[in-house]
């Protein structure tokens, strides 16, 4: 090997007069940065593996380790910075395209950061959640346009199929393959107790959590894999995926290392055989075609399940969106550009797409304003990381949100955002059996419960300050919204004011 | 009684138990001081291989076979909690031949030392469980235990 161009990216930091040469920092790396040298009576490290998921960070146990950036610096320079230099340096060496895993990292705005919540003062009182009831259920689904009465004037009451959630939340589709067994097996079981929904991902459903179909939504995406009959009725909706938020325009691709023993069988593909998912549907070239693929679903399951047509949001969203709506599906899920992936083209991931925010306000507006707001539920997803994020997401107009980052960090994610490598240290985003096994699921799902729960009380804590005390009432409510340093243009595309009007 | 029990299914063989049972028994209140540059001598030992391991230690046997077995009496029954009387034991070997589970070991003085669930140290509960990053052992109660 010639010269290597990078400086390793972190330091391992390990106090000596700490360390007592357990090794469980060895055993504990699945990149092998730590080793015992008997010949220096000490442990070492080599940083340039280093990822810095902190797995060792966490389980030394005399708290000797820290993982620091390196300070070795390439020359200042604004145009071309360290980071866009070395990424030259790696494609000069590899010939390849970058790839990058979990959300984008780069400092494009947050709008959730630039808006801020009402709170009743003096004329209208806020509720306090903890001394009156507050309804956080949520159902999504085609709505009635109006009431219809029968000849005795009773309520003809035959809603099209819906999901119940227990608040607005839902974990988004993270596929079985591009996740361990653990991470889905502790996602179907918080969803249950919870009483929400998590997300098959394109992969198909493993046999042993069939039972936890009333709260699965399985997923069609353009590669089919372990789509049959039997799974697309095991769950409570079925999401046909057209895009997502962190690579809009191509499909999943899970190397065929990763297709083994239960994934592949699961997935109905060989072992071994790559599973590329084709950018587009290759039967949906038109909102026609979209509603052939959303009819045939409801056929295959008998008109009992609502279908979620989910995308990326892009820069017509409100008018893909609007075609959506009248292809006959329930729900649409937005996926904003922040969103997570197991691994995607770098420059497709850093560049593509539109924030989530945006993307949602136009869409609802867009959609009362054609008359067809009723006809589908929206839920927007890519990047909502907090109880205030779904308020405001509610606020902007969305029935529900879905999280999975938010998720995975509760399973012990640091994001290290290297899942691509399926080295996984805190057995997520692996297929290796002895890193699998770091995520007990009885662990894993009590720490998603835990989570839901606290976002639960925080949901009614904002919302109980503004005075209103259910979900339903929020709903597209954008005068409980202000915005702070935002332009002319992005307040009326937000459809909310400034802060101080 | 509440006793250790292993879910061998979540082990990951880091033996963090190891090193937080030698530093429960040491007296010490601080652990670089109990184990830096000391071989350590835990209560507990983790066994297996890459694909399975597990942590083994004193199951406090309903009716314990070392008690039984012992020349010098050292071993007794405390309440549910087998204990070992180490200025009695005299160092024979007859409980480590005995003990199915090889839960008995000598001390670095060749003394017996055994677990007896953290319950007079420092730490008051079983310090390997406490310090578990898995649950792959547990301290519960599942009733009588051969
Ligand atoms: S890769 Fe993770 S476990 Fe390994 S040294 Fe770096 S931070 Fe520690
Ligand atoms: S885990 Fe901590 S104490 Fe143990 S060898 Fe590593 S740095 Fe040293
Ligand atoms: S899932 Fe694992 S590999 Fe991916 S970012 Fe999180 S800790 Fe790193
Ligand atoms: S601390 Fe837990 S996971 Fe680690 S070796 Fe001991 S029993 Fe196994």
């Amino acid at each position: 090997m010639g010269v290597d161009f990078i400086y390793p990216e972190f330091e391992v930091i390990r106090n000596e007069s700490r360390c007592i040469a357990c090794r469980v920092c060895e055993r504990q790396c699945s990149n092998e940065v730590h080793a015992w040298s008997e010949r220096r009576g000490v442990m070492m490290s080599d940083e340039s593996r280093c990822v810095n998921c902190q797995r060792c960070v966490s389980l030394c146990p005399t708290r000797a380790l820290k993982i620091v950036r390196s300070d070795c610096r390439l020359r200042e320079n604004a145009n071309w910075t360290d980071a866009t230099i070395k990424e030259v340096y790696k494609q000069a060496g590899s010939g390849g395209v970058l790839l990058s895993s979990m959300g984008n990292p780069n400092p494009l705005p947050v709008y959730w950061d630039r808006i801020l919540i009402n709170a009743s003062q003096v004329t209208n009182p806020p509720i306090d959640p903890l001394r009156e009831p507050m309804e956080t259920r949520v159902s999504l689904g085609k709505r009635p346009q109006r009431i219809e009465r029968d000849d005795e004037g009773g309520i003809i009451c035959d809603l099209q199929p819906q999901i119940e959630l227990s608040m607005p939340v839902m974990f988004s589709a993270m596929s079985y393959g591009s996740i361990s067994y653990n991470a889905h097996a502790s996602l179907a079981r918080a969803a249950t107790e919870l009483g929400i929904m998590y997300n098959t991902g394109e992969g198909g459903l493993h046999e042993d959590f069939y039972a936890y179909g009333p709260h699965t939504i399985v997923q069609v995406a353009s590669g089919r894999f372990g789509v049959h009959e039997d799974f697309l009725n095991a769950g409570a909706a079925i999401e046909i995926k057209m895009g997502q938020g962190a690579k809009p325009g191509i499909g999943g691709h899970l190397p065929g290392a990763k297709i083994v023993g239960d994934i592949s069988r699961t997935r109905m593909i060989p072992e071994g055989s790559d599973a590329i998912s084709p950018a587009p549907h290759h039967d949906i070239y038109s909102i026609e075609d979209l509603r052939q693929l959303v009819f045939s679903l409801k056929e295959a399951t008998s008109y009992r399940k609502p279908v979620i047509v989910k995308v990326a949001a892009v820069h017509n969203i409100a008018a893909i969106a609007s075609g959506i709506a009248r292809s006959g599906a329930d729900i649409i899920a937005i996926d904003g550009f922040r969103g997570g992936t197991g691994a995607a083209p770098t420059r497709i991931r850093d560049n593509v797409g539109i924030p989530i925010e945006l993307a949602l306000a136009s869409v609802d507006q867009r959609l009362r304003d054609e008359g067809i707001r009723n006809d589908v539920s929206i839920v927007c997803g890519g990047s909502i990381r907090s109880a205030s994020d779904v308020v405001k997401a509610i606020a902007l107009g969305a029935d529900a949100c879905y999280v999975a980052t938010a998720a995975l960090l509760a399973l012990g994610c640091h994001l290290c955002r290297t899942c691509h490598t399926g080295k996984c240290n805190w057995g997520i985003a692996t297929q290796r059996p002895d890193l699998v096994k770091r995520l007990n699921p009885e662990i894993g799902s009590e720490r998603l419960v835990n989570l839901m729960n606290a976002w639960r009380h925080e949901i009614k804590e904002l919302i109980g300050g503004m005075g209103i005390n259910s979900i339903e009432a929020l709903k597209g409510n954008r005068l409980m919204l202000r915005g702070v340093g935002l332009t002319e243009k992005e307040l009326s595309i937000l459809g909310i004011n400034h802060a101080g009007e | 009684m509440r006793r250790v029990f292993v879910n061998e299914e979540w082990c990951l063989a880091c033996h963090l138990c190891e090193y937080n049972c030698a530093f429960a028994n040491s007296g010490m209140d601080d652990m670089v001081l109990a184990l830096k540059g000391k071989p350590i001598f835990p209560r507990i030992h983790v066994e297996g291989d890459e694909r399975i391991s597990y942590a083994v230690s004193c199951r406090h046997c309903t009716d314990p076979i070392c008690v039984k077995s012992c020349i010098a009496g050292a071993l007794s029954k405390d309440g549910d909690v087998i204990r070992v009387d180490r200025n009695v034991c005299v160092g024979c070997l007859t409980c480590v031949l005995v003990c199915p589970y090889g839960a008995l070991a000598p001390g670095p003085d060749g003394v017996m030392q055994k677990c007896e669930l953290c319950l007079e140290n420092s730490c008051g509960e079983p310090a390997c469980v406490k310090g578990c990053p898995n649950r792959a052992i547990v301290y519960e109660e599942r009733g009588e235990r051969a």
